[in-house]
């Protein structure tokens, strides 16, 4: 990861970190600015260190497990190497159990994540730039509503879900999970905000002068105007469909359309009341698998979610 | 007065907003309004279970029902407890680390930023998986390293599992918080940092009189928004409740609501409190919602 970070970086907060951190501070040295020994570099860095220890230790641990034979991984301490390395034998059982059904999941979730989440962000800014740019009737009062679907909370919308679903007969179907990742109200507020910061009205005024229709001058001049917030709603929702798990979990009881993080609770907790030692290292040789991708997702992408972070967190 | 310019934007308007709008309708008012319906009803068995079942109006039963139950209420202590555990750790660990980082001596910013948030990017449910074999008797090197000292730590016990859970929590959020409050501290003007400097206020003076005020807002919108967030607790307590036996199966309210559903077949409670869920954690949404409003308009 130290190799990734530097490559990958270019991070935004460095850029706007105006004369901070560049310009030497004048005071460092200063009478009232002793510094103790918790204070000093390397003790800022320790502290930094441990944090860092504390959050990639366990990353490290489930890498190390997926290289290990089942022997090994209750045999050999978590944080050390095993005797075998059975990273491919793992990793060709993990793609063949049960038919390759592993791989159907994967499958799955690159359908309902992300098919999901571009659906959702072609619909979000679509409707957060008709509400900065547009004039209609009644804008405000809609919008109002985008705000209530703000404060519904998704975990807690999973039985209701289901409920409606069970009316309309899409329980145990792929659509059952599939529809619901397309709407996401926060996307609408967010490009809503990046409306009016990224596409100057001026442009569209333009455009509407050389008499583009509105819908072209939606798709071929807003569109790419707003593509950083496109890729940051995106990635806003695409870790929230990949992340959920009580809506699959009470909508699916078919295997074949779980999505990996369902098919890998199941391992595990067959491994855990079944008694299934195998498993147990297929939930984690899986669990490796389907981080790997997210993890190098948000290396290349960290420009966007943290400017995405900060617009949300700090509107 | 409407000009072809105007017509011709309320068309496109329409068009715009109609797929999210119809969608929104689908996934949230519908299920809002029908889940409303169905907790107003109660399932009763006819007879010894043979003669069929049949839907009863029963008011808002269900809602007393949901209320008076002590394993729901007991969800929302356990929510309780772990919000007493979970904010201050994550929130005050998150915000001295995102000091550390932006006093002038740290180097390598950008690899401790991608460090602490990389945990970030692993599922929820993968990040409980890893921590509960981390918390296995017998395959945690965790367990065997504080026993090594001499500490036996049971983690899945019922009285420490709140920890685990939290911990798990911490792990999985500190690092996001962490570079808010980073992208928050620099737009501290220099100016108040450089007063402070002159004034003779050293690193920790100045990090607690100039710094954390001024991004105070940043930092209760983030203990909002980990409250919301701690309410609708679930994939963490589902992980450890299968490995340990401990805990109850409503030990939060989700859990509650997900055993009546499928566990008792009570759809009509699983709906009754459901909503209640809901509405509590939209309450502290519109908080949230409110405060920063009312923070932006100066």
């Amino acid at each position: 990861m130290t190799r990734v970070a530097p490559a990958g970086s270019r991070p935004a907060p460095e850029r706007t970190d105006r004369s901070r951190t560049d310009k030497p501070r004048p005071g460092r040295r200063g009478p009232g600015n002793r510094p103790s020994v918790l204070l000093s570099k390397a003790g800022v860095t320790a502290m930094l260190g441990l944090a860092a220890l504390y959050t990639l230790l366990p990353m490290l641990w489930l890498v190390l497990s997926s290289t290990k034979s089942r022997q090994d991984l209750f045999a050999t301490n978590g944080f050390a190497p095993g005797k075998d390395f059975a990273l491919v034998d793992n990793l060709t059982y993990l793609f063949e159990v049960d038919n390759g059904i592993f791989l159907r999941w994967l499958l799955n979730t690159v359908l309902y994540a992300g098919v999901g989440s571009l659906l959702a962000t072609v619909f979000s800014v679509a409707a957060g730039y008709t509400f900065d740019k547009l004039n209609f009737p009644g804008k405000e009062k809609l919008f109002s509503f985008v705000l209530l679907g703000v404060m519904v909370p998704g975990t807690a919308m999973a039985i209701p879900l289901y409920l409606i679903a069970a009316k309309a007969g899409l329980v145990n179907t792929f659509w059952g999970v599939f529809i619901p990742g397309l709407v996401f109200p926060f996307g609408v507020y967010l490009a809503r905000v990046f409306s009016a910061s990224y596409i100057p009205d001026e442009v569209l005024e333009a455009a509407r002068v050389d008499g583009a229709g509105e819908l072209r001058t939606f798709c071929r001049i807003a569109l790419p105007m707003i593509a950083p917030g496109f890729v940051t709603i995106f990635l806003f929702q695409f870790t929230q469909i990949w992340n959920s798990f009580f809506l699959p979990l009470v909508m699916l009881s078919d295997k074949d359309l779980f999505p990996v993080n369902l098919g890998l609770y199941v391992w595990y907790s067959s491994a855990l009341s079944q008694g299934h030692p195998q498993d147990y290292l297929l939930a984690i040789v899986g669990s490796l698998v389907s981080v790997v991708p997210l993890v190098v997702l948000f290396l290349m992408l960290q420009r966007f979610w943290k400017s995405g972070m900060t617009a949300g967190a700090v509107k | 007065m409407t000009t072809p310019s105007a017509r011709a934007q309320r068309r496109t308007a329409t068009l715009l907003l109609a797929p999210f709008f119809i969608l929104f309708a689908a996934v949230t008012l519908a299920p809002l309004v029908y889940a409303g319906w169905m907790s107003l009803f109660t399932t009763h068995t006819s007879g010894l279970g043979f003669g069929g079942t049949e839907e009863v109006f029963a008011g808002l039963d269900n809602y007393v029902r949901a209320l008076a139950d002590p394993a729901f209420r007991g969800g929302f202590l356990t929510i309780a407890a772990y919000v007493a555990i979970y904010i201050p750790v994550m929130i005050g660990g998150a915000l001295v680390l995102a000091l550390l980082l932006d006093s002038a001596l740290t180097r390598a910013r950008t690899f401790f930023q991608l460090a602490l948030f990389l945990p970030h990017a692993v599922p929820g449910l993968i990040a409980a998986l890893i921590w509960v074999y981390l918390y296995t008797p017998g395959l945690s090197p965790v367990i065997d390293f504080l026993g090594a000292g001499g500490l036996d730590i049971d983690f899945l016990s019922a009285d420490n599992a709140v920890f685990s859970a939290a911990n798990i929590a911490v792990w999985e959020w500190i690092g996001y918080n962490m570079v808010i409050f980073y992208a928050a501290l620099k737009a501290v003007p220099t100016e108040a940092l450089d007063a402070a400097k002159i004034d003779g206020a050293g690193q920790i003076r100045t990090a607690l009189s100039i710094k954390v005020p001024m991004i105070r807002p940043a930092i209760a919108l983030a203990v909002l928004f980990t409250v919301i967030g701690s309410v609708q607790l679930f994939t963490e307590p589902k992980v450890i409740y299968s490995a340990s036996s401990s805990i109850g199966s409503s030990w939060t309210p989700n859990m509650f609501v997900q055993t009546a559903a499928f566990t008792h077949n009570d759809f009509g409670l699983a709906a009754a409190a459901s909503l209640l869920i809901a509405l509590f954690a939209a309450l502290l949404s519109f908080l949230v919602t409110r405060f920063s409003r009312s923070r932006s308009k100066p």
